[in-house]
């Protein structure tokens, strides 16, 4: 579905990405790990057209999406779940999911899936009313995937999900995050919580200062000595 | 203009047009059946120019409120409406005495008069200024439409300062000596259509409209910039203001949508001009300096910024102190209970000292100013009411909302 061939990308002088392959299969959960500055954030933003390459290419069901117009990447299938949940605040529940289905206009088909959001996340419902800013970190994450979900896309990319939230919520996301993928969307998914996102991987990826280092089943790489020590913390390995 | 009408605003409508009504029924007793008298003479120059102050900063707040966009620019752009208005409005006539230091103008053309000469002086006047004050927008819009294409890729403070920089260079052109066959330059310009000339004949009876006109015009441009905001524009405005990035990410297109609401804006903005300057029957552009934009600022703040009803209510109130109901911290003495006492630190300038220790006061205990964010809606307001059983006097404001 997505392919990613050599792809650079540089922030001033100091060169983000050097050289990302990357391939994520139709319908699968693509984890991608990697420690703080390895260039993780800097890859969605990329694909998201939020951030210029350098050069590469970048290919979404055939078609090259590199130098493309946010809106046109959008149009295409691909939506993004921001680092840090980005809600925008002064705005109500059910306002912030309108704007996710900004660039369509079939309204009737809109509000169909505002109920289908509602239905993956009956506590948004509830709350339809209130400014996104008053939510809880857990809603605000929920509300942040809903509002992605609302453009319809083939294809979500999200971007630590789990930052700055209790463990028993982090459980909830990733376990919407496996109803969204079984209901046909590809997920492509960037953590620091390396052992749930291995876990709930169909293939991951390990990115150290913009290079892709190893690759791997999400199981292969849980079981890896190497992994194990950089990114899960050894003595946590066996529980 | 659809989300207008949608349920959540049915249960506010019929109020809001009693209201309306009574609005419209008041503005023309005032215009053409009570006597003048000390109270009226005061109170209908306070109604008419509250009304244009409540356009003014409903426009500021679309682009400072709802758009995140902070410009300060908008006594340049009422500059281009008023100018705009009063050159396309001064009857052919009078333009030798209005242009009298350049000599003649290089405009040979009156809208109302044109319009005039076709169906009539009254009617031409009253439908001729409204044709200006359109015009008056739209030249005000091409303007900024210029001016934002560079100065909208800059952000918070640095977008301010820019737009302030713009409002004083057209301040400044337009007293250029050179343009003085078409702006009169530094001098005044006068003659030109105004409140006093609003009159329609009906039915062999000619009644006046001068103090409903600046409401007619002002009410139907709140009307639009709110159904604006409600719309799915609105709501990518308010997307801008909360998270750029994120909004981008949904698809949204920054540009074009800040210079919507900035062209927008200014349109208003342009037409708040227009009608002041039919308000003060003369203009110059000397006063449209960056104090003007401060003050409708204030007023933004005072009533809350991201709140139409507050910048409605902030105008009133503004306006009927700054004009009236403080104006005797100015005379050197207070009137109490018919005995006049003279009060030596009563003089010039003291309400400002006032209007600065207010503004103190609302930013440090009252930072959200009267309203917030939030809107008066009349299901709201009766809630309140039902509460409280007191105070009902904000009604009257809230007839530019529903």
């Amino acid at each position: 579905m997505l392919k990613i061939t050599d792809l650079h990308v540089s922030y001033g002088g100091i060169k983000a990405l050097r050289g990302i392959n990357i391939e994520v299969p139709d319908g699968k959960i693509v984890t991608l790990i990697g420690a703080n500055g390895a260039g993780k954030s800097t890859m969605l933003r990329t694909i998201c057209s939020l951030v210029k390459a350098d050069s590469g290419s970048i290919n979404f069901d055939g078609q090259e999406m590199l130098g493309q117009p946010i809106y046109s990447i959008l149009e295409a299938g691909i939506a993004m779940v921001p680092e840090g949940r980005k809600v925008f605040a002064d705005m109500t529940v059910l306002e912030n999911l309108k704007i996710g289905a900004y660039l369509r206009k079939d309204s009737a088909e809109i509000q169909k899936d505002i109920e289908w959001v509602y239905s993956l996340f009956p506590r948004l419902k509830e709350r339809h009313w209130q400014l996104a800013g008053t939510l809880s970190g857990g809603e605000q994450q929920m509300l942040a995937v809903g509002r992605a979900l609302m453009s319809r896309p083939k294809f979500l990319m999200m971007d630590e999900p789990s930052l700055g939230l209790a463990p028993i919520v982090v459980q909830d996301i990733f376990k919407i995050i496996r109803t969204i993928n079984d209901q046909g969307v590809t997920v492509l998914l960037i953590e620091q919580n390396a052992n749930m996102a291995l876990k709930i991987a169909d293939l991951a990826y390990v990115l150290e200062t913009g290079q892709i280092t190893r690759f791997g089943t999400g199981a292969e790489l849980l079981a890896d000595e190497s992994i194990k020590e950089a990114y899960l913390g050894k003595a946590q390995a066996n529980a | 203009m659809e989300t207008l009408n949608n349920k959540k605003r049915n249960p506010n409508t019929i109020p809001a047009i009693i209201c309306l009504a009574a609005v419209v029924v008041l503005l023309l007793l005032l215009d053409n059946v009570l006597p003048a008298n000390e109270f009226t003479l005061m109170l209908i120059p306070v109604l008419k120019k509250s009304a244009i102050y409540a356009l003014l900063c409903v426009s500021m707040n679309l682009l400072n409120g709802f758009t995140g966009l902070f410009s300060l620019g908008q006594a340049g752009f009422m500059l281009i409406g008023a100018y705009t208005y009063a050159i396309i409005s001064i009857p052919d006539a009078d333009r030798d005495t209005v242009y009298m230091y350049s000599e003649g103008s290089d405009v040979t053309f009156s809208i109302p008069e044109m319009l005039g000469n076709v169906i009539g002086k009254n009617a031409g006047n009253f439908f001729g200024a409204i044709i200006c004050i359109i015009l008056a927008g739209l030249v005000a819009a091409i303007f900024a439409a210029l001016i934002g294409i560079p100065v909208l890729r800059l952000k918070s403070d640095y977008l301010a300062i820019a737009t302030l920089g713009f409002a004083e260079i057209i301040r400044a052109v337009c007293q250029w000596d050179k343009l003085e066959r078409i702006t009169s330059g530094s001098f005044q310009l006068r003659k030109y259509v105004d409140f006093g000339d609003m009159k329609l004949q009906l039915g062999g009876m000619t009644i006046k409209f001068s103090s409903l006109f600046p409401y007619l015009i002002a009410g139907l441009s709140i009307l639009f910039i709110v159904a604006l905001i409600n719309s799915t524009y609105g709501r990518a405005f308010k997307a801008i203001r909360d998270d750029e990035v994120a909004a981008e990410a949904m698809g949204i297109n920054l540009f074009k949508h800040k210079m919507l609401s900035f062209v927008v804006s200014s349109f208003f903005v342009g037409v708040g001009g227009a009608l002041l300057a039919m308000y003060q029957t003369t203009i110059q552009a000397s006063p449209f300096k960056s104090a003007m934009t401060y003050e409708i600022l204030l007023i933004v703040v005072i009533g809350g910024i991201g709140s139409i009803s507050g910048s409605c209510i902030g105008a009133f109130l503004f306006t009927a102190c700054n004009e009236w109901w403080l104006r005797f911290l100015d005379s050197g003495s207070i009137n109490l209970f018919g005995n006049k006492m003279s009060v030596p630190f009563f003089r010039d300038g003291f309400r400002k000292v006032i209007f600065s220790v207010i503004i103190m006061v609302v930013v440090l205990f009252f930072s959200k100013g009267i309203m917030g964010d939030k809107e008066i809606s009349f299901a709201g307001m009766g809630a309140k009411l039902k509460a409280l059983s007191g105070k009902s006097k904000k009604d009257k404001k809230v007839k530019e909302e529903a």
